[in-house]
């Protein structure tokens, strides 16, 4: 009897052939999965639960238990869009929209010379310039927030969306000059010697051998750009106000001065996030390298 | 000589060569840098002169209020600063936050990343629904977090505690108020649930770089579960482990959006970031909200300092490779 429970096991971990395979526990994996399962699930559950309370009525939002199957409606965007309540949102979004995708624009004409000039031929002393850019991405924004208040109060610069794109070029360009760094540095010398040695131009040279490599790398910066400029909220709630407010600052405003009002936050907060989430999942691969400085592959 | 000059020029990609003489030298190394130097002098107009004139101001007596009695005080500015109680208060706040919020989120990240690590059905799915709390703008979650969430009278969690009670048949279910009994840590909450994402995602690319054939091999002669954890992939995490560590600090001592949308600086959740902005916003005293972020800017290069020295270590390898 002994005998044969013992034969068991030792069947199940050896293949037909007899090969040892590493020993596996199915039932332990399964209940390992399903925990996964469920910590990944609790871990998204604020989120389902925004979006569910953004299509509810505002009574339905307010009850205490929950009203999870209450009837949808989009009452809550209606009122968050001015449909009834006079409110606005479109400025301060065009805004943000603006200040990422032009600082974004920046950022890549800026960082992608610097970077070719960090690997692919590599100035003196390149590591030093490279820790440099990053050393002002770790200095915290606030201590130098008031020169800059006060030197867009003395140029009239306040209120400005140009100075939120200014700004959020420095904040982003040494993510991306490291990014790119790391791009370029996949670049195989070779194909450069083999391109210049055929009598390519530089700039030939750039696009038809370095871009189809660099591309990838060009939307993974775009990505991480966007993203850390759309969430911004210091330096804009300092220093815009009506004329070039963006969203994250609308959102702010919107609480105090309209009251609560469940559903509508929970609509304006989804409909601010959109935009990330939308590129973050599309990219989620990009998103590891971006936010380790291209450190992580 | 001339010709192995421009031979080696022309070597593009490996280091650069030992510096010829003269003007040519020059000429070469200017035409080197000239695709550095717009990225460069920006950076340094736009993120280094502001920090020099912080560093003026620090050491001025100047309030908005009262502009006729501009002029330099020494280092009362930082007296002012290190002896108020409230800064004080602010500073302790800063480190405690930044470090439950860094510690916390590593610790659930890590065993998050082991979990994703192993092979189960829709792993992908799972790694998506993990991602998405990072992907909410930080206003919009620290909004989400304080009205949707830890409401007293209609919020998910209370809410959440009335059904379970229900269902055991009591209607007295306990409704604490979250974020007025325990204000810090509703914050720390919301920054975890942000952050662990963040953290997960760096510690199960470093857990899918692990050399598996040594594991696989380590496995066969016979070691257990943990010790392959204990002695092979935590030594291997461990860069890892650091580089989240610091990438977080830099990005949570700075935070400013949680601590303004949730208590607005209340209760005791006042930290240095939203402290300055106060004192320069309401207050308009320039000179003691300079010398603050002077003190905001040690204590980072404090931290700064460790996270390049680990940044600049996976560098290396992966320069090495």
């Amino acid at each position: 009897m002994s005998s044969v429970t013992d034969v068991g096991p030792v069947a199940a971990t050896r293949t037909p052939e007899g090969e040892p395979r590493a020993p596996r526990k199915p039932r332990s994996g399964a209940l390992l999965g399903v925990l996964a399962w469920l910590i990944g699930i609790l871990f998204v559950v604020p989120v389902l639960w925004m979006v569910l309370t953004s299509f509810h009525s505002e009574e339905d939002a307010a009850t205490n238990p929950p009203s999870l199957f209450a009837p949808l409606t989009l009452e809550g965007y209606r009122s968050f869009f001015g449909i009834g309540t006079g409110a606005n949102p479109w400025p301060s979004l065009a805004n943000s929209l603006t200040a990422s995708v032009v600082s974004t624009v920046i950022v890549l004409l800026l960082a992608i010379p610097a970077a070719y000039a960090l690997s692919i031929r590599p100035v003196r002393k390149w590591t030093d310039v490279l820790f440099f850019f990053l050393s002002t991405r770790m200095l915290p924004v606030v201590a130098g927030l008031l020169p800059i208040y006060l030197f867009a109060q003395v140029s009239g610069l306040l209120d400005n969306i140009w100075l939120l794109i200014v700004l959020y070029t420095a904040m982003n360009l040494p993510i991306a000059v490291w990014m790119m760094r790391s791009f370029l540095a996949e670049v195989p010398v070779e194909i450069l010697e083999a391109a210049s040695m055929d009598g390519a131009g530089l700039l030939l040279t750039l696009r038809r051998v370095v871009a189809p490599i660099v591309l990838p790398g060009i939307a993974a910066t775009s990505l991480i750009c966007f993203i850390f400029s759309w969430n911004e909220l210091l330096l804009a709630r300092t220093l815009t106000g009506t004329v070039a407010q963006t969203a994250p600052v609308y959102l702010t405003g919107f609480v105090t001065s309209q009251g609560l009002f469940l559903a509508q936050v929970c609509a304006a907060a989804f409909v601010v996030s959109l935009p990330v989430l939308i590129a973050g999942f599309a990219a989620q691969d990009k998103l590891v390298q971006g936010l380790s400085l291209g450190a992580v592959k | 000589m001339s010709t192995t000059i421009e031979r080696r020029r022309d070597d593009v990609g490996s280091p650069p060569p030992p510096p010829p003489s003269g003007a040519l030298r020059r000429t070469s190394d200017w035409a080197r840098r000239a695709p550095l130097l717009p990225a460069l002098l920006f950076t340094i107009l736009v993120t280094q002169l502001p920090f020099v004139v912080t560093l003026v101001v620090s050491f001025m007596d100047w309030n908005a209020y009262y502009p006729d009695e501009r002029g330099f005080t020494g280092f009362s500015n930082y007296a002012s600063v290190l002896t108020d109680v409230n800064m004080r208060e602010a500073i302790l706040t800063t480190v405690v936050l930044t470090v439950v919020v860094v510690l916390v989120s590593l610790l659930l990240g890590m065993g998050i990343a082991l979990l994703l690590d192993r092979q189960f059905r829709g792993r992908g799915v799972v790694r998506t629904l993990m991602i998405t709390p990072f992907l909410v703008v930080p206003v919009a979650a620290a909004l989400l977090w304080k009205h949707a969430l830890f409401n007293p009278e209609y919020g998910l969690l209370n809410g959440t505690l009335t059904a379970i009670w229900r269902l055991f048949g009591s209607e007295d279910a306990p409704q604490p108020d979250w974020i007025t009994a325990a204000p810090l840590v509703s914050v720390e909450v919301a920054l975890i649930w942000q952050w662990t994402p963040f953290m997960m995602l760096i510690l199960l690319a470093g857990l899918q770089s692990r050399p598996l054939d040594v594991i696989e091999a380590a496995r066969i002669d016979g070691a257990s579960t943990w010790q392959v954890f204990r002695y092979m992939t935590f030594p291997h995490l461990r860069r890892y482990l650091e580089l989240g560590a610091l990438l977080g600090s830099i990005y949570i001592v700075q935070n400013f959006d949680a601590v303004f949308t949730i208590t607005s600086g209340g209760l005791g959740t006042a930290n240095l970031p939203y402290v300055i902005y106060q004192t320069f916003y309401q207050a308009h005293d320039y000179g003691r909200a300079s010398a603050a972020g002077v003190v905001v800017v040690i204590g980072t290069i404090v931290i700064a300092t460790l996270a390049l020295r680990t940044v600049s270590t996976l560098f290396q390898e992966e320069n090495a490779r």
